[in-house]
């Protein structure tokens, strides 16, 4: 029957998968190395000869892809390392025993360094636990004082101090970190005691149903998903709960009592069964949920990789996955199995025969209408397959079972192609990546794409992109983004070749950001460079903020207005407010008028007294004028008011605006004067237009006040008889009016005083200026009075055709039947001279 | 001759969708600030969210007072605060001193401030400088455009006139394009973009960067054309009286976010009523866009009508009545209650309008957009100022006058301005200031001088450059070269002709036949060319800044026949008169297309002017 391959070896419920042969020579293998390998099969980091502790030699660190190609090599200068780490971005954590931290890209290029405070330095680093959780990379540190210290993201450093642990005399038999309830916590043993420790408290637990034979915890470990947790006791008993203490899954007894090396979960996730490895010097122990424990023999010194899947062994020549059998696979490899899958793929086997045997086994899972799942479960196992052979052969069984299958949906069939394909390529030697299915899906494209630009693996990103048909804007263009951002970064070539090779690569890719890359350029100390490059930038708005920080404002400036973005200008006049000197402030506005009308509407509701100094600097007498104006009705105090329309008449004088000189000058004297006249007749006038004010005294009698202001202003003739007919016909007094008709002729003529009167019903009145009226008016006037007599006369006298149509519409028929006669007659002989 | 549905007119996208984007949206950010909560609105909000989320909604998502923005000291006891404001300075300055003043009284309440259409950085800054930047969240409602009815979106932004056109802040135009890009991304891209004006060529630009930046969908279009247009392009129409019905409750009755509030001179009972006016008013929408001097004929007609399906009643038996009343007899009521609302309307419109002053001032704006008898004219206008008639009406006849003069002579200039500072008080200085600045009120000598030169240089040099000098020295003087772009247009039709305003012949029929707006005569022209070759005389006259941009569907050609090929969106920038909405409703149902108006803000004659006033405190 079938079995695996090669590479792959079956230990009960587990399998091992050999991944890579290490294409590293380590002469000691990793004896004496401090090492650390990044999960989702990342990066490898070695520190030689750490543990010689003689000055002469420096240790050596070295970083590898997982299958072991040398990505750096450098001495290490700097104090002792702890502890080695990635973070889940692949960089590389030192831990220094005065408790400071260095960070190093995978290249082993220094990042920047930061200090775990003050009370590690003084107390040193005991021990140290590098851990991941969704809030980024934590570090935690047991310090010579026997306290903890925890920084639950390094990208965000918040220093924690953690509670002390009473009774704790020495180091801690063991310690992990857990990530509960979204708070990083410590779990400790001490002896056979178990504490929990988090911000506030230091809580004792007990695992229920540890067995009683047990006086100390030696070793513990969490599982990725920080769900699960195992104990290893000094009677050699593996217990096996869930985190939070509340549940037992099993216990095991290794019958081994010495304290081992390393301890891992090996667990796929919602797997059923709890399975743990523990690792001494050459041995190797799986414990699950029987009794009996699988074992084996290791030839070199290993480590333990914990993975979201399953445990990665690295030894100094091999690099395997131990991992549980993924249910598929089992399903389809295990012997004698009669799973829709395993028949199907017999079934295709026979086919390539050209046997009939095939038909019969394809009957038997169709009788059974089990062919969607046997598809399904061949595809499926194809995922979980490292070897590109048995991949194809059980893709292949999936497709033929397919075609008995309609409506059966592809995408699942398709896509898993798709994944493989750019598994297969990642996991190559080459690029050393080796990624389960599991874990990529866990990981996402986007991800992975960025590891690859880590890498600098470039060409094999946007082929990965443009395979799996990512969205340009997330794929391609985002490679090519961090392509040149690398670039720029190249010191030996010059702005030019650099800016020419950039531009012809991005030429046609959608969403680049130029203005990112040019930032990149600057941080590396290429301002010329990223000038050059923001001119690539078709989004003027984007070259604003890196032109302000490469301290080229007027650029900024510029660009700013040219993106058509008030906001952006605005943003830029702020920064340039606070950056230069105010001269120098002004005078940059002033060569940019939309960034100067913007600065003014801000000042207008801000800062009055800069947009005066505004107008000041430009000399801008006139708007000078305006703004004393408006300041001046915004004061209540008369004294004030006056103070600033004087200047305000300065200004206009200045501006040689004479006319909004005088009309100021015109309105201090009015002002003077309303005020005078307040006071003395206790009349409400302050404010008051010259009009209002004229009206106001008029209508309580004050004539001659207002005869004053008349003349002192020079009021037209006109307005002063429209004011006076209006005032005094409001006040009913008809002989006044008449007085003020006879003292000389009317400039309005004497229509208004017959209207003004019929307005106020008083027909009598009205009558006596009809007479006044002239020859134009007539007919209006007298049809205002209703003197149709009249008005026909005067209409007939004129012989003017349209007054007299108007007068006739005007008659009625039945009274004015003579009247409409004569004026049709008069009108025949107007129509026709 | 009510045209209740025009033939032949292709149906216009659903624009609720719109209001529901816009429901959603403020709904969710409500729910960002968890809890019972009072909210704070801008004044000039209210009316708008309205429209779109009403109290109860507002209730159900824990709102529990509701407050307009005074910019006076609060009481509310509520533990959070909410505020929905546009992002004006002064009101979050006023914020800012209420949060310290909270924060001196040891009050800890939760603060959010959600700004609309979007933030700007300038408010950022205040609450920044204010030491209040950490104690407030921020968040945008992108509430960018209110559909008023179904051909009439509203980006309710009235300050856009001043801020643009006045101040030169151009913080608007980024939020004109994110409009137009929303209407993009909801129904579809356009095939051809026109424009005239500095503005509208700053939204364009903007408007094609955010497609650029933004993820490019490719679907049926339900619009063809796009126009934008600057209201600085043309002054000329909104200053003009309006007396199509819809505009003429505007000018009279204020039209506020598409309703308008009788008072009891129309309702004829001492209670006000609130209308709204738009195409679900079966009455209103065949009299919107008739000359009102049809309107009462036509009202009574339908009241007739009304009656003769009342007494249908007669004589039915008993199934019949049931049916009458389940069926007839509400709709009828409501139709009738409608009707005698715009009865009421119209009476008090003719009241006022058939007056002589009226009919004096109607005559004096023909005569000044025909340039006859300017010295009438002049005494008119300077007799409606001595005489206090109105205080905006005086500004807008002198604006017309200057726009249709090229300016004042400088003798009538100062005159006219010291008469009319006399009236109206000297503050107004700076209002003349501000209408000198946008040209709309200008003394003559600057231009005069101007045309000399331009004359002088011009036969020193050949043809060509003279076009380019006059360029230069027309955006110098801002001229509006009216009667030259009148006579080139015919905007104003031959006098003497009768013109029968039951049966329009053409867009002037909405300013009674004296005039065709300058705007839709513009547009109209473009359509028709497909472009501006052939006008490029006119668009010199108007300070160029012209522009026709082909748009990214290039499969346009294929479906060119479609409906949405005959909608055509115009945007004002600045706002647009109901007169010129009524115009391009009246050329759609001539070409059998139709438009849709997108405007900053409904405009009119009082309200351009207002924004220019800067007599307030």
């Amino acid at each position: 029957f079938v079995a695996y391959r090669g590479q792959t070896e079956l230990l009960g419920p587990l399998r091992k998968i050999e991944l890579y042969e290490m294409g590293w020579n380590l002469k000691d293998g990793l004896r004496e190395c401090l090492v650390a390998a990044a999960p989702y099969g990342g990066p490898i980091a070695l520190l030689k000869g750490h543990y010689r502790r003689s000055p002469s030699a420096r240790p050596q660190l070295e970083i590898y892809s997982s299958s072991g190609l040398p990505l750096a090599s450098f001495p290490w200068k700097s104090g002792v390392v702890k502890q080695l780490g990635w973070t889940v971005s692949d960089d590389l954590l030192c831990v220094q025993e005065d408790g400071t931290v260095l960070v190093y890209d995978l290249w082993g290029g220094f990042k920047r360094h930061f200090s775990m405070g003050n009370e590690v330095s003084q107390s040193q680093v005991l021990e140290t636990k590098i851990f991941h959780s969704p809030y980024g990379t934590g570090v935690a540190i047991l310090t010579g004082a026997l306290r903890f210290t925890l920084a639950t993201n390094i990208d965000d450093i918040k220093l924690r101090r953690l509670p002390e642990v009473p009774g704790l005399q020495e180091a801690p038999s063991c310690w992990a970190v857990l990530t509960q309830d979204r708070q990083s916590k410590v779990l400790v043993a001490n002896g056979s005691q178990l504490f929990i420790l988090d911000n506030t408290a230091c809580t004792p637990v007990t695992p229920p149903g540890l067995s009683p034979q047990a006086s100390s915890i030696v070793h513990m470990c969490v599982s990725f998903s920080y769900k699960y947790l195992a104990l290893l006791t000094d009677s050699g008993h593996v217990w096996m709960g869930t985190s939070n203490l509340k549940e037992k899954l099993s216990e095991v007894d290794t019958k081994i009592k010495t304290p081992p090396k390393q301890m891992a979960w090996c667990r796929r996730p919602k797997s059923q069964q709890p399975s743990a490895v523990v690792m001494w010097d050459g041995l190797l122990i799986v414990v699950g949920e029987c009794k009996e424990t699988i074992q084996y023999h290791l030839d070199d010194d290993s480590v333990l990789v914990p993975e979201l899947d399953g445990v990665r062994i690295i030894s100094g020549t091999h690099h395997e996955l131990l991992q549980e059998v993924p249910g598929a696979c089992e399903e389809i490899f295990k012997i004698a199995s009669m799973a829709p899958g395993a028949l199907l793929l017999e079934a295709h086997k026979e086919y390539e025969k050209e046997s009939q045997k095939a038909d019969e086994y394809l009957r038997e899972i169709k009788e059974q209408s089990l062919l969607s799942e046997a598809v399904r479960q061949c595809v499926e196992a194809a995922g979980h397959e490292h070897e590109p052979e048995t991949q194809k052969t059980l893709l292949r069984a999936a497709s033929f079972g397919k075609c008995f299958l309609s409506n059966f949906p592809p995408e699942q069939f398709v896509s898993m192609c798709r994944d493989l394909r750019v598994l297969n390529a990642v996991r190559d030697y080459t690029v050393g990546i080796p990624l389960t299915h599991t874990q990529f899906k866990q990981m996402t494209v986007q991800v992975l794409i960025d590891r690859l630009v880590y890498r600098k693996l470039y060409p094999l990103a946007i082929e990965v992109c443009r395979y799996l048909k990512t969205p340009e804007y997330q794929g391609v263009s985002r490679v090519l983004k961090h392509w040149a951002c690398y670039k720029v970064q190249q010191k030996e070539e010059s702005d030019e070749v650099i800016a020419k090779a950039v531009s012809v690569k991005l030429a046609d890719a959608a969403g680049i950001s130029y203005s990112e890359i040019a930032t990149k350029a600057y941080e590396s100390g290429r301002t010329e460079l990223a000038i050059k490059l923001l001119e690539f930038e078709p989004r003027s708005g984007e070259q604003v903020p890196l032109l302000l920080k490469m301290k080229k404002s007027p650029l900024a400036l510029s660009k700013a207005i040219e993106s058509g973005d008030t906001d952006l200008v605005y943003t830029v006049v702020m920064y340039l407010k606070n950056e230069l000197n105010r001269g120098d402030f002004f005078m940059m506005l002033r060569n940019q008028p939309v960034a100067l009308s913007l600065y003014k509407q801000f000042c207008k509701h801000q800062e009055q007294d800069t947009l005066k100094d505004l107008f000041n600097q430009d000399d801008d007498h006139e708007e000078l004028g305006n703004f004393y104006v408006k300041a001046s009705y915004k004061d209540q105090r008369l004294e004030a008011r006056v103070a600033l329309l004087q200047s305000a008449v300065d200004e206009y004088y200045k501006a040689k605006n004479d006319f909004s000189a005088k009309t100021t000058e015109d309105e201090m004297r009015l002002l003077r004067f309303q005020r005078k006249l307040e006071e003395e007749k206790d009349e409400q006038l302050v404010g008051f237009s010259l009009q209002d004010t004229m009206t106001t005294l008029l209508s309580v009698g004050l004539h001659k006040h207002a005869e004053q202001l008349y003349k002192d202003f020079r009021v037209p003739d006109k307005r002063f008889w429209w004011l006076k007919l209006k005032a005094l016909a409001e006040k009913e007094d008809w002989e006044e009016l008449e007085k003020f008709g006879k003292t000389k002729k009317s400039p309005i003529g004497y229509l208004p005083f017959v209207e003004v009167c019929i307005k106020h019903h008083n027909k009598y009145e009205a009558k006596k200026y009809v007479s006044k009226v002239t020859p134009e008016q007539k007919v209006k006037a007298h049809l205002a009075v209703g003197d149709m007599e009249g008005a026909a006369e005067a209409a007939i006298e004129r012989r003017n055709e349209s007054e007299i149509s108007t007068v006739l519409s005007r008659c009625s028929a039945t009274t004015d039947h003579l009247l409409m006669e004569r004026l049709n007659r008069a009108k025949a002989t107007a129509v026709k001279k | 001759m009510a045209h209740t549905e025009w033939k032949d007119a292709p149906g216009l996208p659903d624009f609720s969708l719109l209001k529901r984007l816009a429901r959603d949206q403020l709904i969710f950010l409500l729910e960002q600030l968890p809890g019972k909560k009072d909210l704070f609105i801008d004044a000039d909000l209210m009316s708008p969210l309205d429209r779109i989320a009403n109290v109860t909604i507002l209730k159900q998502h824990e709102v529990d007072k509701l407050y307009k923005v005074e910019l006076k000291p609060i009481v509310s006891s509520s533990d959070q605060l909410c505020f929905l404001i546009r992002p004006r300075i002064q009101t979050v300055k006023w914020i800012s001193d209420l949060v310290n003043a909270d924060k001196v009284a040891g009050r800890f309440r939760r603060y959010k401030i959600i700004f609309t259409p979007q933030k700007f950085y300038a408010c950022e800054t205040v609450l920044e400088e204010q030491g209040v930047y950490g104690d407030v969240t921020t968040d945008e409602w992108n509430f960018y455009i209110l559909p008023l009815d179904d051909d009439i979106l509203s980006l309710e932004l009235p300050e856009f006139f001043r801020d643009n056109f006045l101040e030169g802040d151009q913080r608007w135009v980024t939020t004109a394009g994110s409009a137009l890009r929303l209407l993009q991304s909801v129904y579809g891209s356009f095939s051809k973009v026109y424009g005239i004006g500095r503005c509208a060529k700053m939204v364009y630009e903007s408007w094609r960067e955010l497609m650029e930046d933004g993820e490019q969908r490719t679907r049926q279009p339900e619009f063809a054309k796009v126009f934008l247009v600057d209201r600085d392009v043309d002054f000329v129409t909104p200053l003009c009286s309006q007396v199509v019905y819809e505009g003429l409750v505007d000018d009279l009755f204020r039209i506020k976010c598409g309703s308008v509030e009788f008072g009891p001179d129309v309702t004829s009972s001492d209670k006000s009523i609130k209308v709204m006016l738009n195409s679900q008013d079966k009455v209103f929408s065949e009299i919107r866009n008739e000359h009102f001097s049809n309107v009462f004929g036509f009202l009574s007609q339908k009241a007739k009508n009304l009656q003769t399906a009342y007494d249908k009643r007669r004589g039915m038996d008993i199934q019949q009545m049931k049916a009458f009343v389940a069926d007839e007899l509400k709709g009828l009521k409501q139709e009738h209650r409608l009707l005698s609302l715009h009865i009421g309307a119209s009476e008090s419109m003719m009241k006022k309008k058939t007056k002589q002053d009226f009919q004096e001032l109607l005559k004096t704006e023909h005569s000044l957009l025909e340039g006859f008898e300017i010295r009438e004219c002049i005494t008119y206008i300077e007799e409606h100022i001595n005489r206090q008639v109105s205080m905006i009406d005086s500004l807008r006849l002198l604006c017309l006058l200057s726009i249709t003069e090229n300016g004042l002579l400088s003798k009538d200039y100062r005159s006219l301005k010291a008469q009319y500072l006399q009236s109206y008080g000297i503050e107004h200085l700076l209002t003349f200031a501000n209408l000198r600045q946008l040209g709309l009120l200008e003394e003559q000598q600057a231009g005069e001088t101007l045309t000399v030169m331009e004359s002088k240089v011009g036969k020193l040099v050949n043809d060509k450059t003279v076009g380019k000098l006059t360029d230069a020295f027309s955006s110098l003087a801002k001229k509006s070269n009216f009667r030259a772009l009148s006579k080139r247009l015919a905007l104003v039709p031959k006098s003497g002709e009768e013109y029968d305003l039951r049966v329009p012949r053409d867009m002037a029929y909405v300013f009674s036949g004296a005039y065709i707006p300058l705007s839709c005569k513009l547009i109209e022209q473009v359509l028709e060319r497909d472009g501006w070759t052939g006008m490029e005389e006119v668009t010199r006259m108007l300070n160029g800044q012209e522009f026709a941009v082909t748009g990214g569907s290039s499969s346009s050609e294929a479906r060119s026949k479609t409906d949405a090929q005959r909608i055509v969106l115009v945007m004002f920038l600045g706002g647009c008169t109901f007169s010129e909405i009524s115009a391009l409703r009246f050329l759609g149902k001539e070409r059998g297309c139709r438009f849709i108006v997108v405007t900053t803000a409904i405009t009119n004659s009082s309200r351009l002017l207002e924004a220019l006033l800067d007599n307030s405190a």
